[in-house]
């Protein structure tokens, strides 16, 4: 499992990646080998306003469904378009080609919520179900 | 037995062999299995594609011997045992007094008075229990080998092909729903031409110390043959798409086997009093409670087990299995409807009346007729 350095996480197995006032989101490779084959991501729509630890959209896997969370407030500036014609890339690229929305953030200093992981954290916390 | 307190899952004769491959390992039904090996959509299209290997040895292999055997079974089981001719494999059910599911069950009769009945791993013990209850007075001996077998499974349009070159008897004389006593890679096996994806396949039984190297001969042989080792995910949607039931989802003691749609297995006509007789007799004559139907979904929204069916809005059934179909490219589900709501949806003039709650929203479904996915003649 890779855990790269550069990238916050949450608990709920996703990454952020900060970019100045713009943070973009996917779910972490731990998350898409719990899941299996990643068929269709249900994403917000760009310019919803999405509340930092609140569902707003859904993973489905072969086997399963998961909600996805907004690890940030803000609002939705672009969807991976790609996701819809290849949710394969989801698994094959977690962290690249498979990320999955970008917000803005809604703080005007680009301040994060509390409760992100660093990169040691997150993968203390995975440790264990590897 | 294992003792039930022990809440390790069982290991099979092959599980180190998995670990080795970095299978994904699950907990199914308190043994240790390959949940997939990579990608389980990859899996899933091997097998309707090439060939896939699985192994099986989860479920229970039950023997019932003796000069009673057959009777026993005639009386234990709802299908007819005794007009089973040696070499024969028969799909079959044990039901409750009350005429619900107990099992859903392969049974080989090995030779006259030699038994071999296949269980699911998660009703082995009950299944067991059951017949010995049921063989009670009888000159027939139950026991539980489960321990002593592996089973190993090679399914897909090319199985033949590589399952050929290693069995020591002519496949083509093999036929569907037969088992023989044979080698396979010089080891002594039960081989039999059955299976749950809705391919053409193999069923391997074989001592578990000769598990690995049936494998390890198979994956050799099947190099050439794109075979690749698939696990319980393909093996799941393999089976919804070929429309066959899977027990705890279509089948369990509150269902019978009419209201799975599957009243053929149960055979009023064989000699004897047999348990369930009186209650499915009646069932079989009564108007059905609810009807096992096929559903396509029209969104990528994909409906679960436990999900309710919608009928203009109102509650009509319930998912009992579903997933996105990897063949078909569409959500399927198989689900218990009202007869009304499955009779009117059936009509044609469905449109937009049938839906499928996922989570909180109404997802549009058309009935289709199952099989989802029936193999290229």
């Amino acid at each position: 499992m890779t855990v790269p350095p550069g990238l916050r996480y949450t608990p709920e197995h996703e990454w952020v990646a900060i970019d100045g006032s713009v943070a973009s989101v996917g779910i972490t490779d731990h998350a898409q080998r719990a899941l299996g084959d990643v068929v269709f991501v249900s994403m917000p729509a760009p310019g919803a306003v999405v509340t930092a630890g609140e569902p707003c959209g859904e993973v489905e896997s072969t086997k399963s469904v998961s909600d996805l969370y907004s690890p940030v407030d803000g609002e939705v500036t672009e969807v991976n378009e790609e996701i819809n014609d290849d949710p394969g890339l989801v698994n094959a690229d977690p962290y690249g080609a498979g990320w999955l929305f970008r917000v803005r953030l809604a703080s005007a200093d680009g301040q994060l919520p509390p409760g992100l992981l660093s990169p040691a954290d997150y993968a203390e916390l995975t440790k264990d179900i590897e | 037995m294992t003792d039930p307190q022990d809440a390790r899952p069982r290991r099979t004769p092959l599980t180190a062999l998995h670990e080795r491959l970095g299978a994904t390992l699950t907990d199914f039904a308190g043994w240790l299995m390959p949940l997939r090996y990579g990608s389980e959509l990859a899996e899933h299209r091997a097998v309707r594609t090439a060939a896939g290997l699985f192994d099986l040895s989860h479920m229970g292999e039950i023997t019932v011997t003796g000069p009673d055997a057959a009777d026993a079974l005639d009386y234990a089981l709802v299908g007819n045992l005794s007009a089973l001719a040696p070499g024969r494999a028969r799909y079959t059910m044990i039901c409750e007094p009350d005429g619900g599911v107990l099992d859903d069950l392969i049974v080989y009769r090995l030779s006259g008075e030699e038994f071999l009945v296949v269980a699911n791993a998660a009703n082995t013990a009950a299944v067991y229990a059951a017949l010995r209850e049921r063989a009670g007075g009888r000159d027939a001996a139950v026991a539980d080998h489960t321990d002593g077998y592996a089973l190993i499974a090679v399914q897909g349009p090319r199985a033949a092909d590589v399952l050929a070159p290693l069995a020591s008897i002519d496949l083509t004389g093999v036929r569907y729903y037969t088992g023989h006593r044979a080698e396979v890679a010089g080891r002594a096996a039960l081989l039999a031409r059955t299976g749950y994806t809705g391919e053409d396949g193999f069923e391997l039984f074989t001592r578990p110390e000769d598990a690995e190297r049936v494998w390890s001969a198979l994956t050799e042989a099947g190099a050439g043959h794109a075979l690749t080792p698939a696990g319980l995910a393909a093996r799941d949607t393999l089976r919804l798409e070929a429309g066959m039931p899977l027990y705890g989802n279509e089948l369990g003691p509150e269902v019978t086997p009419f209201d799975a749609g599957l009243g053929r297995v149960v055979k009023f006509d064989k000699p004897g009093d047999f348990v369930g007789r009186a209650a499915l007799a009646e069932r079989a004559e009564a108007t059905a409670r609810r009807t096992l139907a096929g559903l396509a979904g029209q969104s990528r929204r994909v409906p679960r087990h436990g999900y309710q069916v919608l009928w203009d809005g109102k509650p009509a059934g319930t998912v009992t299995s579903g997933a996105p179909s990897p063949t078909l490219g569409m959500p399927i589900a198989m689900a218990y409807l009202e007869p009304d709501v499955a009779r009117q949806a059936a009509g044609g003039a469905a449109g937009g009346r049938l839906a499928v709650d996922v989570r909180g929203s109404a997802e549009p479904a058309v009935l289709v007729p199952l099989p989802f996915y029936r193999r290229p003649a």
